[in-house]
């Protein structure tokens, strides 16, 4: 157990108040535009909960939160495992360490926009190399007109930008394992598959919770990838929630509803990452428990 | 057996490597072409070799002030994030205080609002304090999404210290400011880098704050990126131009945190 020390509050208080200051205000305006009607910056009608419950009842905004909740899940059940296997074919150190290490950021480094129109060419049939390689395999590829093949191409796209954030996290995690622990193994005669289920793995939870958390909720909001490659087309197959919002909030100039569904986007975010917290918290004590028993 | 495996291993990487590369190389590839043959060849590799889009880039002040911006702003945001989050992070992860879970799960709620419509208040809130268009605007909206991470990254590392050598350090007299520069610090060098690496890397490709927050003195490149969508159509060579000046900063930056990130744990020398 942890000592109780409420001096503690000392050193957090600079994170507390960096953070309130950007987060508190924005967000009690939001809340504030989300109960009024905005007709003109001087005329305001408060409205109560009439936008919450609107917005409820989209049948768009439902369409859109089924398939970005699909989206998000996908792109956990390949971010995730790929990122812990890059992680571990890493080389250790020497020079082949440190040249790896850039390659594979450098996805991370490209601005979103530059990202989805790099990807725009690239899967071009005529003109990209990855289009032009999948119509010579005979494969008729196009992501502008098939809705399967744009919903892959975003997948892979953001796989291809992501899944360098979950290797780094958890590379720099393997390297914080004293050797010690690998040599208890090796005394022990453990396999391969041992060491990375009772070691490496319960040491890379800490990194690991921190990685699922974070491509969640930011593949949760994502936007101006599929924006620029798709345009959330064809039909709405990659219209994802972001998109949706900000067609209402810049498209219509609908003040009100659009802080109403910012609000809903943020709670829906707020309750699936709390539940991901808290079971992986519970997997990684209960894993703990178990451990000390064997 | 182990050689077999390694084999396997080095094969996954290589494949990994170049699903990873070949996009980066079709922009430099596109970087170096002419906007006809972009858009109208499929060609492996540059037929009318051009430097032109680059030429564009430095020689105009626009441009490059861009990257100037974006640096500045980038830095001061690292900086400030790490600054405070050490020692917050170091706190959540040897105490217990009132409200501690609460704090440490709220700070990370600050990354889960949706942005569209929080830039309008951002937009005011800045304009009341008389910061708009400057880089200390940027780096402090920034923080909102940084700070959080880099709690929970270095949270995550100081946990899996163990606790007894911090009680080992005070028992041989070390202050505790000495103890955290001196042996804390250095003992979650990977946490730190990683830590690093991500504030820049958030900081660096976040459009559209940066975008709101500033109009000319401070306007980062991935504003000024969005220029090359114009009437007349898309200026694709300079866009992929621009892409690949981005990457070098950031580049250059985990060229030095890389020792920080491959050499971790140094129990052996405490």
């Amino acid at each position: 157990m942890k000592p109780v020390n409420q001096k503690a509050w000392l050193l957090i208080l600079p994170v507390v108040l960096c953070v309130a200051f950007s987060a508190i205000l924005p967000l009690m305006t939001v809340v504030n535009y989300s109960v009024q009607d905005i007709i003109s910056p001087e005329r305001r009608v408060f409205v109560g909960t009439e936008w919450f419950k609107a917005v409820m009842r989209d049948d768009d905004l439902q369409g859109a939160l089924i398939r970005q909740i699909g989206f998000s899940l996908a792109v956990l059940a390949v971010e995730i495992p790929l990122g812990i296997a890059l992680a571990l074919s890493m080389p250790a150190r020497g020079w082949q360490a440190s040249a790896v290490l850039v390659v594979v950021a450098i996805s991370l480094l490209i601005p979103w926009n530059v990202v989805g129109t790099i990807w725009q060419i690239y899967g071009r049939t005529d003109i990209g190399l990855l289009g032009a390689a999948l119509s010579k395999l005979g494969i008729d590829y196009s992501y502008t007109g098939n809705a399967t093949d744009a919903w892959l191409t975003v997948l892979v796209m953001d796989v291809w930008h992501w899944t360098p954030l979950v290797a780094l996290l958890c590379y720099a995690g393997l390297r914080a394992i004293p050797d010690a622990y690998y040599q208890a193994a090796r005394i022990d005669g453990a396999s391969k598959f041992a060491v990375f289920r009772y070691i490496q793995l319960p040491k890379l939870r800490g990194v690991l919770m921190i990685a699922v958390l974070l491509r969640f909720m930011d593949s949760f909001m994502i936007y101006t990838e599929p924006f620029v490659l798709t345009g959330g087309g064809p039909g709405n197959a990659t219209t994802f929630l972001s998109q949706y919002l900000t067609q209402k909030a810049v498209g219509q100039f609908d003040l009100g509803p659009a802080a109403a569904f910012s609000l809903i986007y943020f709670l829906i975010i707020l309750l699936l990452c709390f539940v991901l917290y808290n079971w992986m918290q519970r997997v990684g004590t209960a894993d703990k428990t178990e451990a000390s028993h064997g | 057996m182990d050689d077999k495996r390694f084999k396997k291993r080095v094969l996954f990487l290589i494949l990994y490597l170049v699903f990873a590369i070949l996009p980066v190389y079709w922009m430099v590839n596109m970087s170096f072409k002419t906007n006809e043959e972009i858009l109208s060849t499929f060609s492996l590799w540059p037929q009318h070799f051009t430097f032109e889009h680059y030429k564009t880039i430095f020689t105009d002040v626009s441009w490059y002030s861009g990257y100037i911006n974006s640096m500045i702003y980038v830095a001061i945001n690292t900086v400030v994030s790490l600054l405070v989050a050490l020692p917050a992070a170091y706190a959540f992860s040897r105490y217990s205080f009132l409200g501690d879970k609460h704090v440490f799960f709220w700070l990370l709620t600050n990354r889960m609002t949706p942005p569209a419509v929080f830039l309008l208040p951002f937009f005011q809130l800045y304009t009341t304090l008389g910061l708009m268009d400057t880089h200390i605007a940027v780096a402090m909206a920034h923080l909102l999404f940084n700070v959080p991470l880099a709690v929970w990254i270095l949270e995550g590392f100081m946990s899996g210290v163990p606790r007894e050598i911090d009680e080992t350090a005070y028992i041989d007299g070390y202050s505790f400011p000495r103890f955290f520069l001196t042996i804390y610090i250095p003992l979650i060098k990977a946490g730190v880098g990683v830590a690093a690496f991500f504030c820049f890397m958030f900081s660096w490709v976040e459009l559209l704050m940066a975008r709101t927050l500033t109009s000319v003195n401070a306007k980062p490149i991935v504003a000024t990126m969005t220029r090359t969508v114009s009437a007349s159509g898309m200026d694709w060579g300079v866009l992929a131009a621009a892409g690949v000046l981005t990457i070098v900063p950031g580049a250059i930056v985990i060229w030095f945190v890389r020792n920080y990130i491959a050499k971790g744990f140094a129990m052996g020398r405490v």
